[in-house]
């Protein structure tokens, strides 16, 4: 009876191993969205298709510093996607989170004057602010009016790009109208370069990766974090343990508003050796694209903190690839085609994956299934077969 | 008066294309499936529609006859591109919100990506007149003549046809009723020999047609024949399901929210010809920003009863009870 146990134990062990989960279905998604972007670039233009898609896939590696650079603001706003996922909240409106950040941290570092080692700290913290104040919105109305978090933010996402330029019009201080920019940000605010010669790389990534370790930390070891999750998955249960669901949501939307906020400051505080484009922001109608890029980090991710951290760095790796693949005549646009199907596939390839899962695991059933059966009788194999079927499940 | 001829000559055109998408989006919802990616059905239509309209305007035709036929191209791209979410939704049991986020993503880095390439811009802008000054006879009638039948679009009037259609198909068809069924209580009208999945797949199909209609009738009527990926259909997919809720999943009120919606924009965007909000000197970003204002106090009035369908959202499982 003991050897059979422990034949049992040893098998379903050997069984729980396989973790076809969230890694490998991220994978599958990458791969199909990589193939897609491969056919629309055939689609195209032929000629270049190959030469297009080494690029995107491995182009970034030539540009370690600014692949860096680009991940900050979106691994920002990934994190704020997916911490308000674990919550069961969609919040799609990191773009609007991510220009009111944005914007309060440009606010602190044109009206305020500070000394150097204080001002760019106090920007940033102001950006958070700003942020934290456009994750409250949905997350009241949410909470105490009852309206879906994704129409709301999306809501927001215009009316929040339509305040801060009008804001920034309006701002003489700010706004430079014959640049129809605002002007360059003064030094001072400035986030600290690390001082890697050739590369934009600022102190905002390293804070950023701080920020994901720190959430990781919250998620996994607070009861704030377990109350979060336990709402996730099931808000009934949560209620029915104490849980306050509605301060949870209020406060999960202004964390998560932080977070965007966060990346809107990494973003606009971050000089860099590309001439016009950075410290400086062009008030033009857009809702900002880091936000929404967020969501494929988020996903990609599995909503994982530290997935985040991999999956913004990826991210951006495949847009440096993009933006170096118009050296064969094709369109940075090309690698928004990519993301958007990898979030496509994503959002089943868990189901798919769970299917080839499941098949591989009956394959290797199969053949244990032999070797024990001449190890031990028959009417005790069907026992140990259903015990191991209920394990695998 | 001239004003107020104006303010309703204008905003018919805007409330036609929110109208469309959202009974797209009821028809998509009330059959179970939740659809966000209304905003790229709208600008997949549109963009396949002003292709088409680009190709054929040197031909001579009649721009009423184009329109039409626009109109069907961009009904079978939005019938296409709404195959991706129900496949999705349906078939493979994916989140429906993520699922239609990422086909919102897709479309205007498509547009982009091949008017960037072919066209040398953002987009097509196509050059033909489908405006119509005076409809004969009917613009002649008094009052209702210069409201509803001069400086029109043929849009218009097809969207109070479709409005029409749509209503009957909703209260008075077997199909109506089987759909409503599978987003109240899909296990319900399973046991009673519906075909749940078909029938969600029909819906979200009926709302991509709708949708494609709507987003090639917002290109004609708002931008003037121009669809780029830039501003896409600058967020009238989601103002269109602000509206489906605002109208509680029922054709009519969302034709009065349709209307309503309508004639806030249409406001904000001719304030300069109003002399009186004009001389108020309120900055006209206010004016922009309203319509969607307008929707977030309107949904904090009307959420809390909310009447949406039970089962939306949530993949239907036979083995589930």
């Amino acid at each position: 009876m003991q050897d059979k146990n422990d034949i049992i134990n040893k098998k379903s062990f050997s069984l729980k191993n396989i973790n076809f989960s969230s890694f490998t279905s991220t994978l599958l998604a990458i791969l199909l969205g990589l193939i897609f972007g491969f056919f629309v670039m055939l689609f195209a233009m032929p000629a270049n298709a190959l030469a297009g898609l080494r690029l995107i896939a491995f182009g970034g590696f030539s540009r370690l510093g600014d692949v860096l650079y680009y991940a900050t603001p979106i691994l920002m706003t990934g994190l704020s996607v997916g911490f308000a996922f674990k919550m069961g909240l969609f919040n799609i409106g990191a773009s609007g989170q991510y220009t009111m950040g944005m914007f309060f941290a440009m606010y602190a570092g044109f009206m305020w004057t500070l000394p150097r080692g204080v001002h760019w700290i106090a920007a940033i913290l102001f950006g958070m602010v700003g942020g934290m104040l456009w994750g409250f919105i949905p997350g009241f109305f949410k909470a105490i009016l009852n309206v879906n978090e994704v129409i709301t933010s999306i809501m927001f996402n215009y009316i929040g790009m339509y305040l801060v330029d009008m804001w920034i019009r309006s701002s003489s201080v700010m706004y430079n109208s014959t640049m129809t920019r605002t002007n360059y940000l003064p030094q001072s605010v400035q986030i600290p370069a690390l001082g890697i010669k050739g590369s934009n790389v600022n102190f905002g990534i390293v804070l950023a990766i701080l920020i994901g370790i720190l959430l990781y930390i919250v998620l996994q070891k607070t009861t704030f974090g377990y109350e979060l999750k336990a709402t996730g998955y099931n808000k009934h249960a949560a209620e029915y343990a104490g849980m306050k669901g509605k301060r949870n949501i209020i406060l999960t939307m202004m964390i998560a508003g932080a977070l965007s906020g966060l990346g809107g400051a990494f973003a606009i505080l971050a000089p860099s050796g590309i001439p016009g484009s950075s410290i400086t922001y062009e008030p033009i109608n857009i809702i900002a694209a880091n936000g929404f890029n967020g969501i494929a980090v988020a996903l990609l991710g599995n909503s994982h903190p530290i997935g985040i951290i991999f999956s913004a760095l990826f991210i951006s790796h495949l847009q440096r690839g993009g933006t170096l693949s118009s050296l064969v005549g094709y369109k940075p646009e090309i690698v928004d085609v990519v993301i958007a199907i990898i979030i496509y596939f994503s959002a089943f390839a868990m189901i798919v994956n769970a299917a080839i899962g499941n098949f591989i695991k009956k394959r290797i059933k199969k053949t244990h299934t032999n070797i024990i059966e001449d190890l031990i009788e028959e009417q005790d194999l069907t026992d140990a077969s259903n015990n191991n079927q209920k394990e695998a499940e | 008066m001239s004003t107020l001829y104006y303010l309703i000559q204008n905003m018919l055109p805007v409330a036609t294309s929110l109208l469309l998408v959202a009974l797209g989006g009821m028809f998509s919802e009330v059959g179970g499936v939740i659809n966000i990616a209304l905003e790229g059905i709208m600008l997949f239509g549109a963009y396949f529609a002003a292709l088409f309209v680009y190709l054929v305007q040197g031909s001579g035709m009649n721009p009423q006859v184009i329109l039409l036929l626009g109109m069907l191209v961009a009904a079978v791209a939005g019938l296409i591109y709404s195959l991706l979410l129900s496949f999705a939704a349906v078939t493979m049991k994916a989140n429906q919100t993520i699922t239609g986020t990422a086909l919102n993503m897709l479309i205007p880095a498509v547009v982009l990506l091949f008017s960037k390439m072919f066209f040398m811009s953002d987009g097509v802008t196509t050059n033909i007149n489908f405006y119509i000054r005076k409809v004969p006879v009917l613009g002649d009638i008094p009052i209702i003549g210069p409201l509803f039948f001069q400086r029109t679009y043929l849009t218009v009037m097809i969207g109070f046809a479709l409005l029409i259609i749509a209503t009957l198909v909703f209260y008075k068809t077997r199909f109506g009723l089987r759909l409503r069924a599978c987003g109240e209580h899909p296990h319900a009208a399973d046991s009673v020999g519906i075909n749940v999945h078909k029938m969600r797949y029909l819906g979200t199909c009926i709302s991509g047609i709708l949708g494609g209609i709507g987003g090639f009738f917002y290109s004609v009527g708002i931008m003037d024949g121009n669809v780029n990926g830039h501003t896409g259909v600058a967020g009238f997919g989601f103002l269109a399901l602000a509206v489906m809720i605002f109208g509680q999943w029922r054709p009519g009120k969302i034709f009065l929210g349709a209307l309503f919606f309508a004639f806030l924009r249409t406001l904000a965007y001719s304030i300069s010809l109003i002399p009186f909000l004009y001389n108020l000197g309120i900055d006209q970003t206010y004016y922009k920003m309203l319509p969607y204002v307008a929707t977030m106090i309107v949904l904090a009035f009307t959420s809390k009863k909310s009447r949406a369908p039970k089962a939306e959202g949530i993949p239907y499982d036979k083995s589930l009870r």
